[in-house]
C-alpha cells in the first residue's frame, strides 16, 4: 500500500520544517547576544535540507543533513560605553538578519501547513478505500 | 464470475496508480525547499495503458518462488517517472511549483475518490443482482 509511504514522506518534511523553525527561533532570540557560550558573538544557524529516498523508488522524503553557522561577518555597532567594545569603540553583534529570519519563519510555517494538508488528503483517501462496498 | 474480476481489475489498477501518484506528488511537496530537487510526476494515461497491456516495468504483482505458489495478477505496473517541465527557475535549482503540485494533488485525490465510488457502485450492482429474486 503505497499510501502509507505518504505518511513517512510528509512526516519527514514536517520534522525538517520544524527544525528550520527551531533554528529561526534560536536566531531571533539571540539577535542581540553579543557573547555566546564560546565568548564570541552568537552566529546565525541555518539548516541544510537534503532529499532522501524513502521506501520504493517514488517516495522521496527530506532530512536535515547539518546545521551550519552563517559565514557572514558580524554586525559592527559603534558603542564605546559598552564593556564588550574593542579599542576603536565598536561592538561585534551577531550576524542575524532579522528580516531574513522572519521570511524564513513564514516560509517554514507555510511549508509545514502544506505537508499537514497532504497528510490529511492521504488519510481521507485511505478512509474512502476502507468504505468501499459499505453503502 | 471472470467478468466481474476483470471489471474490477481495471478499477483497482487505476486505484493503485492514483495512490502511487499521490506518493510522488507528496514527495514533491515535501521537497519544496530542498536545493537542487527536481519535481517528478508520471503520465497517468500512459501508465494506465501500459499497466493494462501488461507492459509495466517490474510490476507490483506477486513473485512466484515456488511451483506451488499462486500467480497474482498484480495490482498494477510501476509507472515511468518523468521530470516536470520547469515554469519558473529558482536560484537553488529547485523546480517544485507549489501551485501546480497543489492543483495536481487535489485532482488526484478527487479521481481516487471517484474510483472508490465506482467500485462501490459496481459491488452494489452485484448485490442487487444477487438479491433480486429473493423477495
Amino acid at each position: 500500500m503505497s499510501l502509507f509511504n505518504v505518511f513517512a514522506v510528509s512526516g519527514s518534511a514536517m520534522t525538517a520544517q520544524s527544525m528550520r523553525l527551531n533554528a529561526v527561533a534560536s536566531n531571533l532570540a539571540n539577535a542581540d547576544s553579543i557573547v555566546s557560550s564560546d565568548g564570541q558573538p552568537y552566529r546565525a544557524k541555518q539548516v541544510v535540507f537534503e532529499a532522501t529516498p524513502m521506501g520504493g523508488n517514488t517516495a522521496t522524503g527530506v532530512r536535515v543533513t547539518q546545521v551550519v553557522n552563517d559565514a557572514s561577518p558580524p554586525r559592527m555597532v559603534y558603542d564605546p560605553k559598552n564593556p564588550a567594545a574593542d579599542e576603536k569603540g565598536y561592538v561585534a553583534f551577531p550576524n542575524v538578519n532579522v528580516v531574513e529570519e522572519m521570511t524564513n519563519m513564514i516560509s517554514a510555517s507555510r511549508s509545514y501547513q502544506t505537508n499537514v494538508e497532504v497528510l490529511n488528503t492521504a488519510k481521507t483517501m485511505m478512509l474512502r478505500t476502507l468504505q468501499i462496498g459499505q453503502g | 464470475m471472470s467478468d466481474l474480476s476483470s471489471h474490477m481489475r481495471v478499477l483497482s489498477q487505476a486505484l493503485s496508480l492514483r495512490a502511487e501518484r499521490h506518493q510522488v506528488l507528496a514527495s514533491n511537496i515535501a521537497n519544496a525547499d530542498t536545493p537542487n530537487y527536481k519535481a517528478r510526476d508520471f503520465d497517468f494515461t500512459q501508465a494506465m495503458q501500459s499497466a493494462l497491456g501488461g507492459r509495466g516495468l517490474g510490476g507490483l504483482g506477486l513473485a512466484r518462488t515456488d511451483s506451488g505458489h499462486q500467480g497474482g495478477a498484480g495490482a498494477g505496473a510501476r509507472p515511468q517517472l518523468q521530470y516536470r517541465a520547469e515554469v519558473q527557475s529558482a536560484v537553488d535549482g529547485n523546480t517544485v511549483d507549489m501551485d501546480v503540485e497543489r492543483a495536481q494533488i487535489s485532482e488526484n485525490a478527487l479521481q481516487y475518490e471517484i474510483l472508490t465510488r465506482l467500485i462501490s457502485d459496481r459491488l452494489q450492482g452485484m448485490r442487487t443482482a444477487i438479491s433480486s429474486n429473493q423477495s
